[in-house]
């Protein structure tokens, strides 16, 4: 018998009877007011950053002027050009002089200051990690209400990778004392940029 | 196999005295972090409950979902591996690795991985393995296990962490600065997700329906360690299967908030295919859950989501440190789970918890934990593997319990000694309630004396 089978045997064998049904899921929506202010409140908590660029500010140059001292800025969006392409069919490690990785954000969500991204949006997974600091833009209508929203969207079931990034990458395992930029971008910026028109997806 | 002995080790630690108090005060506030975040959520009480359904239904139906979870990695074009123990899941690794001449491997905390103790075993054949988590990093180097499963080095000091760091990765002598420790890490540690051939990770939640599996970490490890090597290893425990994609807004809306006190972890990561020119393969493993999945008593630990909560919560843990529990899992969740690896040597641990049943009304799954602990008391007893002493004080204990007149005698004889026996008297081997602490002041008068002399005779 293989191991696969005899470990199904096994389960088969020993799982208790009867089987309990499997309830349903409410939303438990009780969201009040703007989703873009518990967002921005949430993702501050999880030592987030939030920027609002000038009105009229062109994201790229605005982007600049937040990190004056970045050498490589790779954007995985059109729409910040940064100073080095970022061609899908490149290397992981080749990110690694990264400063300022950019990406745009598919939604946000209001309970936890996440922004959702996947193989798409990032184009090569690794800019989210690799890179010293992560700029997300952010349309303020592309955000959900609570993790019950995230989890009834279909592109879960089609996407290869996708992360709920909250705030920059962070640790508490020496005593208790809060580091940013543990092994991932030491921080993350969102932006509230709305979407190009020719460009704007339904949550 | 030698028995355990948790009280022994448990004051050894109480013997470090920053030690013991700094871990005390900061396993407490992550318990005060975790109330906040829990009364801040209305249906926090429902989403335990559905948490709880949630996972007996699956437990009910594991095969069917395993063969589901199984069908659906399939098409996603990724590899399913089956282990029914520790050293069929090395292998399977260790293969993997080897035929695709990887020599390095960078890794995510897996509890898993610790209990099937993986990484001696790779070493032994030549792979070199980082751990890349903080906390678990700072245990690989100074050779222990894990104390604790969300934060592994909790039971040492900022000291600690400066020797070990200077003895192993060349951190300065006597710098002791927490930015600076896990600074040193990061620049130690990303030379090796660069070069790595490939990654590990655990799983947090493996989804049936779509063939995915969840990792939930702050520092982003788990992710480096997928993302830029092109082999990705997933080791993952058979209970950690949910059926639904939409289950899991009920479980990360618990899981972090119960850990850690924060209302999710910084990343929570979905891998469902292979990246582009990318391999990905699951290792499924049993080693013992599905013998526990039959034990009526015992089944319902397999709900355990590995947060932490109980642990936290824990007066007995929190005093006594987790590598006294000389296991793999240690603290309540621990306690239950041991003995179903090896009843004689974790057959002190059940008695490592006052009942108390903190770690029931914290457990965000609602695993009877306290029950279980005491069902493995009777069971312990029942099957001799009492300590001597333990056995006869317990013996006598019952006859006296049982018998009224033999039990007012010894109340009334109880009082009287506290007051008038010599303390070598008391506070010895034989009682160890008195080691750490003073046995409290008898009143005047026993209850029954009063109840006689107030309300007349019964």
């Amino acid at each position: 018998m293989t191991s696969r089978d005899a470990i199904l045997a096994a389960v088969r064998a020993n799982q208790p009877t009867p089987a309990p049904s499997l309830p349903e899921i409410p939303v438990f929506e009780k969201m009040s007011g703007s989703l873009l202010e518990q967002f921005r409140e949430a993702l501050l908590r999880m030592g987030g950053k939030f920027v609002d660029p000038p009105n009229g500010e062109n994201p790229d140059r605005f982007i600049r002027s937040l990190f004056p001292e970045a050498q490589v800025i790779c954007s995985a969006s059109s729409e910040v050009i940064g100073t080095r392409a970022l061609n899908s069919g490149c290397e992981p490690a080749d990110l690694a002089d990264v400063d300022v990785g950019i990406v745009r954000a598919a939604f946000g969500v209001a309970e936890t200051g996440s922004i959702w991204l996947s193989e798409q949006d990032l184009r090569v997974n690794a800019l989210a990690y690799l890179a010293q600091h992560l700029v997300a833009l952010l349309d303020p209508g592309d955000i959900v209400g609570n993790l019950h929203h995230v989890y009834r969207d279909p592109r879960f079931k089609t996407a290869r990778y996708a992360v709920l990034v909250t705030g920059p990458s962070a640790t508490a395992d020496i005593e208790g004392v809060l580091i940013h930029g543990a092994q991932g971008v030491r921080s993350l910026t969102v932006l509230p940029v709305s979407r190009p028109a020719d460009n704007r997806a339904s949550v | 196999m030698r028995r355990i002995d948790h009280a022994e080790a448990a004051s050894q630690f109480i013997a470090a005295k920053a030690h013991q108090e700094f871990h005390d005060r900061r396993l407490w506030d992550l318990r005060l972090k975790r109330d906040r975040e829990a009364h801040g959520i209305p249906e926090w009480e429902e989403l335990r409950a559905l948490a709880s359904q949630i996972k007996e239904h699956t437990l009910a139906r594991l095969s069917d979902y395993l063969e589901e979870f199984e069908s659906r990695v399939k098409e996603n074009g990724a590899h399913v591996h089956w282990a029914r123990d520790a050293t069929e899941h090395n292998q399977i690794v260790y293969d993997i690795l080897s035929t695709r001449g990887a020599k390095t491997l960078v890794k995510s905390k897996s509890m898993l991985t610790e209990e099937c103790d993986m990484r001696p075993f790779l070493e032994r054949r030549g792979i070199e393995v980082i751990e890349t988590d903080l906390g678990e990093r700072i245990q690989q180097l100074d050779d222990e296990p894990p104390s604790h499963i969300v934060v592994p080095a909790v039971h040492k000091l900022r000291g600690d962490v400066s020797d070990v760091f200077a003895r192993t990765i060349g951190a300065q002598p006597g710098n002791d600065d927490i930015h600076y420790l896990a600074e040193t890490q990061r620049q130690t540690t990303r030379p090796y997700f660069l070069r790595a051939q490939a990654g590990m990770t655990g799983a947090n939640f493996a989804v049936a329906e779509t063939g995915s599996f969840v990792v939930c970490t702050n520092e982003g490890n788990a992710d480096l360690s997928a993302n830029v090597p092109k082999l990705h290893i997933a080791s993952i425990g058979i209970e950690k299967m949910i059926p639904r994609i939409e289950h899991l807004g009920v479980f990360i809306r618990l899981l972090s908030r119960s850990a850690l006190g924060s209302p999710i972890t910084q990343y929570t990561s979905h891998f469902r295919a292979p990246r582009e020119g990318g391999e990905l393969h699951i290792v499924l493993v049993d080693n013992g859950r599905s013998e526990r999945l039959g034990m009526r008593d015992f089944w319902h630990s397999l709900k355990c989501i590995r947060c932490g909560a109980c642990m936290n919560t824990c007066p007995v843990y929190r005093r006594s440190g987790g590598l006294s529990y000389g296991a793999t899992y240690s603290g309540p969740i621990g306690v239950i789970i041991d003995p179903t690896f090896n009843i004689r040597k974790y057959s002190n641990l059940p008695f490592a918890s006052t009942l108390n049943g903190s770690c029931t009304n914290v457990c965000p799954v609602k695993i009877d934990i306290h029950e279980q602990i005491y069902k493995w008391r009777q069971i312990i007893a029942e099957r001799n593997q009492l300590p001597f002493v333990k056995k006869e004080m317990m013996r006598i204990a019952g006859k006296v319990l049982a018998d009224p007149k033999l039990y007012r005698a010894a109340v009334s004889a109880a009082g009287l000694a506290i007051e008038h026996l010599p303390r070598f008297a008391i506070y010895n081997w034989l009682n160890p309630w008195g080691r750490q602490r003073e046995i409290p002041e008898a009143p005047q008068q026993t209850f029954r004396g009063w109840y006689l002399e107030h309300r007349g005779r019964p």
